[in-house]
């Protein structure tokens, strides 16, 4: 197994193993970067439990995402194993609220505040 | 390298022509942009495939060269 498959795999687990899963620079409570931060605080918003990797701890990770998802930035918000956007995506699907419907319709637990 | 508006106006309008293009300099400081993408080319494509197309546009320089652009397309 060379060394792509090997983030590849890790990235299939992490996905495999949470409904919501964000990658992003930082940990949901010390985000490191403004766009992270921002799809954190919609995640909280809305109520939902989600997994998260902080790609600033490993740089193949940082890179192997962008590869995984053919998507050059970061935060990279999957659920359901589907890749559903960047942070300008979910800010615009939470203020439209297909965000919260997209949870209800795949029978993942909210609770908005 | 930081982008000027004009470069990534050039980027995006090379990759989709018929683009309106709208670029914000959000913090004055060349490396914080906010766009507005205005394409026929969208139609038909989901949010992703639509900011594909424009992320696809700068060849590789978005995320590096670019460091952040706030997106949002349109489709007509």
């Amino acid at each position: 197994m060379n060394n792509n498959d090997h983030v590849s795999q890790n990235i299939e687990n992490e996905i495999n193993s949470n409904d919501v899963m964000l990658f992003m620079k930082g940990t949901p409570v010390f985000p490191m970067c403004g766009f992270s931060a921002r799809v954190v605080e919609i995640l909280n918003k809305v109520g939902v439990k989600f997994g998260s990797v902080n790609v600033l701890e490993s740089d193949e990770m940082r890179e192997g995402i962008k590869i995984y998802s053919n998507w050059p930035t970061i935060p990279q918000l999957y659920v359901k194993k589907e890749f559903i956007g960047g942070c300008d995506i979910i800010t615009e699907m939470f203020e439209s609220g297909e965000l919260l419907e997209l949870f209800n319709t795949n029978g993942i637990d909210v609770n908005p505040s | 390298m930081p982008m000027t508006v004009e470069q990534i106006e050039q980027f995006i309008k090379e990759a989709i022509p018929d683009a309106t293009v709208e670029i914000e300099d959000l913090k004055g400081d060349g490396d914080h942009y906010s766009a507005t993408v205005t394409s026929k080319s969208f139609s038909g494509k989901t949010r992703v495939e639509q900011h594909k197309m424009v992320y696809d546009a700068f060849n590789g320089k978005m995320g590096s060269d670019l460091h952040a652009l706030k997106l949002k397309t349109v489709s007509e």
